[in-house]
């Protein structure tokens, strides 16, 4: 018995990382032979099928993204910890808050920015409506990672820091923030890798103009929503194959990030 | 006139009677020791003297405490300065995760000195009074979480005195170290009353009559016996006293 079910660990194990590595694998292989520097050019035309318009609206997004929702999160985290009388009313509801935000599907917080920020703001497809839309989207993410690295901070620390007389902003901003601080990025990174991989929720709010935004008020596609509406063409496939890679590269590169400052958290203590 | 008085208190956590009428009166310069079972309400009298039970919610106080005969439970009192006044040592060493000069100049800083060479001196000064100079000197830069744990706890202890107090409060400082660190910080103690006035919770009997001038025993949230250490060691006077230090209980 307990061979099979060694067995059977073992497989899973084995097929979700086979897994991964064939799909990043099948990406590589198919996509980096299209990879040219043409792709890289400013404008985009159908002839060069440039993601450099992509990328820079994909900064631009993830930008202005962190700008709107990381003090929004981060305060809300801070409040629900350090501030907020445990087990109270007001606690309960904006975990729950957070909990149902962080469980609803992206293509409809998407219909919500098309209706609310698109027709009703009358933003039109824009920056400014994808940047507000995956805003919400994130927020569940940064505050729960916050919250769970200020809880990682010992009381002990802060005891010792009001016991010498400090006030409640320095012994935050002194003893526990520090503390806290790379549980606090690397929610922030996973949060640019949901933002960096979005495409329902941005479709329509950000639309999908393939020339640089260039202002709050313009549209614009992220890289992700520029493979997905290449391929829905149908015309280029291998060039959203070369799309690909880079993506995936940015979002491993991102995961690693979140995964070293991870440790570093661990380790702190 | 005493340093700390304690008068007719009582303290509930929301339903729970934690203290029960407690009197006492707290000598300058003098070692007194709190000695009685878990949870008898030890702790939370210590923690009452700087309000650090201000942090514990459903935490309620009457009755008076005074400091140098003002009540701390004023209104008006600033808790900031009561706690730069009555400095705090805890259970389990907590040194900031900073360097060990850091950690010493945290207290000082926040009561707003910040000339370096004012630090350097406080700094000097406060870690030759937690007897650990000699020790880490040349480590000041060192991140105090990466020295053994009694020297953790004299940093702590350094730290505490690095805000010039007058009473230091000192929750079980030894339980968590092995018996030379915590000969060393006995002998620190006789060392610190020199200067201030300490209140010491201590689960261990043999500490509290080397150590200590007087003590308080404590049996579910009441005091039972107050008085001079040597006294009531040899000759208790309540029942309740001798059962406990004589190990019948505890």
């Amino acid at each position: 018995m307990s061979r099979i079910t060694r067995f059977a660990v073992k497989l899973s194990a084995f097929l979700t990382f086979g897994i991964l590595f064939f799909i990043i694998g099948y990406i590589l292989l198919k996509g980096i032979p299209y990879i040219k520097p043409s792709m890289f050019e400013f404008e985009y035309t159908t002839n060069n099928v440039s993601m450099f318009p992509a990328i820079v609206a994909t900064i631009l997004l993830v930008g202005l993204t962190l700008l709107v929702a990381t003090p929004i999160g981060v305060f809300t985290g801070f409040y629900l910890v350090e501030y907020a009388k445990k087990g109270s009313k007001l606690v309960e509801l904006i975990r729950i808050a957070t909990e149902t935000l962080s469980g609803i599907p992206s293509i409809v917080y998407g219909l919500f920015g098309m209706l609310f920020f698109v027709i009703k703001l009358k933003f039109q497809y824009s920056l400014l409506a994808g940047t507000l839309t995956v805003s919400i989207m994130v927020l569940p993410l940064i505050i729960r990672s916050t919250e769970e690295a200020l809880m990682s901070v010992g009381n002990g620390l802060r005891e010792g820091s009001f016991a010498l007389g400090a006030g409640k902003l320095r012994t935050i901003f002194r003893v526990v923030l520090p503390v806290a601080m790379p549980g606090i990025l690397s929610g922030l990174i996973l949060s640019i890798g949901r933002v960096i991989g979005e495409t329902a929720a941005l479709m329509y709010t950000l639309g999908t103009a393939t020339k640089i935004p260039d202002g709050l008020f313009s549209s614009g596609r992220t890289l992700a929503l520029h493979m997905y509406i290449l391929s829905s063409e149908g015309m280029h496939v291998n060039e959203v194959y070369a799309t690909g890679v880079i993506l995936v590269i940015i979002v491993l590169l991102l995961n690693g990030l979140s995964t070293y400052l991870g440790n570093k958290l661990t380790k702190g203590r | 006139m005493s340093k700390i008085s304690i008068k007719k208190m009582d303290l509930y956590y929301t339903d729970f009677h934690a203290l029960k009428n407690i009197n006492m009166e707290i000598q300058a310069n003098e070692i007194t020791a709190f000695i009685g079972p878990s949870g008898c309400g030890k702790s939370t009298l210590l923690k009452s003297l700087n309000r650090m039970n201000d942090l514990v919610e459903g935490c309620r106080i009457s009755g008076d405490i005074l400091l140098d005969d003002e009540d701390i439970y004023d209104n008006d009192y600033d808790v900031n300065l009561l706690r730069k006044r009555v400095g705090m040592v805890f259970q389990s060493p907590n040194p900031f995760p900073m360097s060990i000069y850091d950690n010493i100049a945290y207290g000082p800083r926040t009561h707003g000195i910040k000339s370096k060479a004012k630090l350097d001196e406080i700094v000097e000064k406060s870690l030759r009074g937690g007897a650990i100079w000699d020790e880490i000197k040349d480590d000041l830069k060192k991140n105090a979480l990466r020295v053994s744990g009694g020297q953790q706890q004299r940093i702590c202890i350094a730290r505490a005195l690095a805000v010039d107090p007058e009473v230091l409060l000192m929750d079980e400082p030894t339980s968590a170290l092995d018996p030379i660190s915590t000969a060393k910080i006995e002998d620190l103690v006789q060392e610190l009353k020199k200067k201030y006035t300490i209140v010491m919770v201590t689960h261990n009997m043999q500490q509290a009559t080397r150590v200590s001038d007087k003590t308080a025993f404590f049996l579910t949230g009441e005091v039972i016996e107050f008085g001079n250490t040597e006294a009531m060691f040899s000759m208790p006077q309540d029942k309740r006293t001798e059962d406990y230090i004589t190990g019948r209980f505890g």
